[in-house]
């Protein structure tokens, strides 16, 4: 899991940036200096190889892609061709609920009624809640961590470190109890709850950033006469931008993916996440010929958020993607 | 952000003076009067942690309520029979002798094995072999940004996308298996090639992520070992014999057993292609916990079940313990 993501170092010198660690340490890592390359046999394969990698890697997602363009009803006439069957967008039609049951049926779909924008929304809603949540809580728990003395602070800390090592599994079902008994069951705050206060995940990886910041700056904050709370808010904040999206970034893409706990209660038509509809599309497509240009098409609405989340901040998530053994 | 390509500073240095595997814990705060504790300091140590309290106050209702007071519950609902409307009803540990003669938890023992060794195995040879050649070949974040995708995908958009890839009698894989000539298999229809199938479905999703993981570990290896071994002849492949493995030892083991945690508890991929089918060949633990809670309405025999996953994962991390203790020393 992101356990072992770490925080770019905080710029120990006056550099403002707080970009993960790659970007300007590159080098750090290049095992020698970079010359021309002589292509010899072992470099052709090895690029090969990573080559037909990324190619594994990639295919799928094209096959969604061709998949969802085709025409469900004849897409078994030309299941190994490379492009999409009888090319329409009728398979988004249908995911959307734009298309009439008629024109549905006739490309192969259920005819069922499906609200993707609804579900799109739900997903929305519970990933935003669930970052802002974590992200705000996760930064204040840090910094009490990090930067301030207090009586059982690394009992706390302690805590919270074997919450990492209980499986979700474990508290689920007793969460579920837990909302039932509460009568929040197929509601936001149910599906939300249990993740929004605190994930320990983000405690540490903000801790570990925070932990390295210089206690000059801190000091000098201090001497302006800002407390814990202003220190917090207009300097450590602003310093630590960068760790602090890459968190949101990170989360967002969990909560985002998540499966078994909205499945759990949050199943309802009208709060049900895009995993969970899809599970759920999956499982009503009809007997003998599924809709898998309509079932292709709900999950690349499901992935494109996610992917182009990350089309825009590879970067920065790449190069967090680091080691620093939280355990 | 940052501007990358920086035209050759001078020393290369490694980007983590973090050091290898376990972050040396800094001192906490380079604090203050350490000497006479006057009424000022005490009245400023008392405030302080009273912001304190209120920084970790949201932390801690969060962990109190669905952390720590639900692992208390778990374990206690471990030793009732309870059916989800009536009050739980103690039996001591009934559940847990239940559990011993129960063919299908055996069965969902050897299932969650087998996944985990199948997936675990294929995928850390995998991601070596892709961090090794991204180590020695290419710094580009595109080629990492490309591995890493199938990670930020949902476990059951993937699972969809390979049921359907899989299908088998108009899936692409069975038409490439035709095109050479061999049968077509049912990937998620046979009980021999469920578990494995499901396995390498987990490993196409996680193999890059853990190559990126391994990748940043190689990244702490010093560069002039690897100009040694070239000015002393040495070829690649025994380069990474003889540096690149023993030094990559450590971070190797940790990743290896947080990947093995991901691993026991699978259930997604599970849920949405084979439902624990064909003939429970795909029940594994987790899919076990979920089908006697909520559809068997067993409550507290799947909280017996639970317990089981929960020792299994901690006798894992405390693997994980010894082995990085035992190679701390191995990058120095």
């Amino acid at each position: 899991m992101a356990v072992t993501t770490e925080p770019s170092r905080p710029a120990a010198d006056d550099t403002p940036t707080g970009t993960a660690g790659g970007g300007g340490a590159d080098p750090g890592g290049r095992v020698r200096p970079r010359r021309r390359p002589r292509p010899t046999a072992g470099r052709v394969l090895a690029w090969t190889a990573l080559v037909g990698i990324m190619a594994i890697t990639l295919f799928p997602f094209y096959w969604m892609l061709r998949t969802a363009l085709s025409d469900g009803s004849v897409l078994a006439t030309q299941p190994s061709s490379l492009l999409p069957v009888e090319p329409t967008t009728g398979a988004f039609e249908r995911v959307f609920g734009l298309a009439t049951t008629e024109e549905a049926q006739a490309q192969g779909g259920s005819g069922a009624a499906i609200s993707f924008w609804r579900y799109l929304l739900n997903s929305v809603l519970v990933a935003t809640v669930i970052t802002a949540g974590q992200v705000v809580f996760g930064a204040m728990a840090a910094y009490a961590f990090a930067r301030m003395r207090w009586p059982g602070r690394d009992a706390v800390f302690f805590l919270f470190l074997t919450a990492l090592m209980v499986p979700p599994i474990f508290t689920q079902l007793p969460n579920f109890l837990l909302m039932r008994d509460l009568g929040l069951l197929n509601t936001y705050p149910a599906i939300i709850l249990p993740f929004f206060f605190m994930t320990p995940f983000a405690i540490f990886f903000l801790r570990q950033f925070f932990l390295g910041i210089s206690s000059e700056v801190e000091e000098a904050a201090r001497l302006d006469g800002s407390g814990h709370v202003g220190t917090f808010v207009r300097i450590i904040v602003p310093m630590s931008w960068g760790p602090i999206t890459t968190l949101a970034l990170l989360q967002y893409v969990l909560a985002w993916n998540e499966y078994f706990w909205p499945l759990l209660v949050g199943s309802a038509q009208d709060v049900r996440v895009l995993t969970v509809a899809l599970g759920i599309f999956r499982s009503q497509t009809p007997q003998g010929t599924p809709d898998w240009a309509g079932l292709m098409a709900a999950t690349l609405v499901a992935a494109l958020p996610v992917l182009l989340l990350f089309a825009v901040t590879s970067r920065k998530i790449v190069n967090s993607i680091g080691f620093s053994g939280i355990k | 952000m940052s501007s990358t390509a920086p035209s050759g500073p001078a020393l290369p240095q490694s980007p983590a003076g973090d050091g290898p595997v376990p972050v040396p814990a800094r001192p906490p705060g380079r604090g203050g009067g350490r000497g006479a504790q006057s009424d000022g300091a005490r009245a400023r140590q008392r405030r302080e942690n009273l912001v304190a309290a209120g920084f970790i106050a949201p932390s801690l209702l969060g962990f109190g309520v669905f952390y720590f007071w639900p692992t208390l519950r778990g374990l206690y609902f471990s030793l009732t029979d309870f059916d989800f409307f009536s009050a739980p009803a103690f039996v001591g540990l009934a559940n847990y002798q239940r559990l011993l003669e129960d063919p299908t938890f055996w069965n969902a023992m050897r299932v969650t094995l087998l996944y985990v060794a199948i997936n675990i195995g294929v995928q850390t040879v995998l991601a070596l072999a892709i961090a090794v050649l991204m180590h020695r070949l290419t710094q580009s974040t595109f080629v990492r940004s490309v591995v890493v995708m199938p990670y930020l995908v949902a476990n059951v958009v993937v699972a969809l996308v390979f049921f359907w890839m899989l299908d088998a009698q108009i899936g692409i894989v069975n038409q490439a298996l035709a095109g050479v000539g061999l049968d077509p298999v049912a990937f998620f229809g046979d009980e021999a090639w469920v578990i494995p199938t499901i396995a390498l479905v987990n490993v196409w999703r996680h193999m890059g992520y853990t190559a990126l993981l391994l990748f940043a570990g190689l990244q702490m290896i010093p560069g002039h070992l690897y100009e040694a071994a070239r000015t002393d002849g040495a070829s690649e492949w025994r380069m990474f014999w003889s540096i690149t493995l023993p030094l990559l030892r450590p971070v190797l083991a940790v990743v290896l057993v947080i990947t093995m945690i991901g691993s026991f508890q699978v259930f997604d991929t599970v849920a949405v292609t084979a439902a624990g089918g064909p003939a429970d060949a795909s029940r594994v633990l987790q899919y076990y916990i979920f089908d006697l809670a909520f559809q068997r309405l067993d409550y507290g025999y799947a909280s017996a079940v639970s317990v089981v996953l929960l020792l299994i994962l901690m006798a894992v991390a405390v693997v994980q313990l010894r082995l990085t203790r035992a190679n701390e020393s191995d990058l120095g």
